[in-house]
């Protein structure tokens, strides 16, 4: 079970991941994202810090993006996990092609050098 | 010690399995990081099998056994009659691939020869048997 929440700052949208992400759920992440890039939106940063569990589905979420935002010049910045969670990237090879910072205020600065 | 349990194959239980080997795994000392990867290596496989060999029919069940048979090693069972999905047929694409083809799917198999030891299939009483073992230390 998750639940998504976005919230607008500074231009930023901030996408929170509350709870657990697997094979039945990653839906719903793909879509907030493409709808945050429907809407317009160049700077996304994923607010981690309560995301409980990944699976290769929410991996692969992430992983089909990275090509697109790179066309269309879109940043997004990972931000809050737990090492648990922080490992299945890692496992994977998945945090050396991902944006992935330990606080917020750190995803807010890189989003904003990565935009210049 | 041993652990059972049986499941319909719908995506919406396998939070379920996730549970059920949390609180099979909790007394055995292993890490949580250790933990966490068993758990979603044993996640991969049971929704591959659900979704490839079983398209997601509840009615179909799968039966996930737990065997802690001695200290430092961990066997997992995931028991099916559907028709055989066996991941050492599978290799791994190159993760550059999957990115450049903007692909969603192919990382679960990487995950779980990653996270396991070893895994072996057999047929038992007539029915599929994916064995897995995990090395802790």
């Amino acid at each position: 079970m998750v639940h998504i929440k976005r919230l607008q700052e500074h231009g930023n949208d901030i996408i929170a991941i509350i709870g657990e992400i697997d094979a039945s759920s990653s839906i719903e992440l793909d879509l907030t994202i493409a709808k945050s890039v429907g809407e317009g939106f160049s700077k996304i940063l994923i607010d981690c810090s309560s995301l409980e569990y990944i699976s290769s589905a929410g991996l692969g979420v992430f992983m089909s993006y990275i090509e697109e935002f790179k066309d269309k010049n879109i940043q997004m910045v990972l931000f809050g996990m737990k090492e648990k969670v922080a490992n299945t990237f890692t496992i994977l090879g998945l945090a050396d092609l991902l944006h992935i910072r330990a606080s917020k205020d750190e995803a807010k600065k890189l989003v904003d050098e990565l935009s210049v | 010690m041993s652990y059972q349990y049986n499941i319909g194959c719908s995506l919406s239980n396998l939070k379920g399995i996730r549970e059920f080997i949390r609180n099979s795994l909790k007394d055995s000392g292993i890490s949580e990081i250790d933990m966490a990867a068993i758990i979603l290596a044993l996640d991969e496989m049971c929704s591959n099998l659900m979704i490839h060999a079983h398209h997601c029919n509840p009615d179909h069940l799968l039966e996930l056994h737990i065997d802690v048979p001695e200290k430092g090693k961990l066997v997992f069972e995931i028991i099916d009659d559907g028709n055989v999905f066996n991941i050492n047929q599978f290799h791994s694409d190159n993760i550059n691939d999957l990115v450049h083809d903007k692909r969603k799917g192919g990382l679960g198999i990487r995950l779980v020869k990653s996270i396991m030891d070893n895994i072996e299939y057999f047929t038992r009483d007539s029915k599929n048997v994916c064995r897995l073992t995990k090395l802790i230390s």
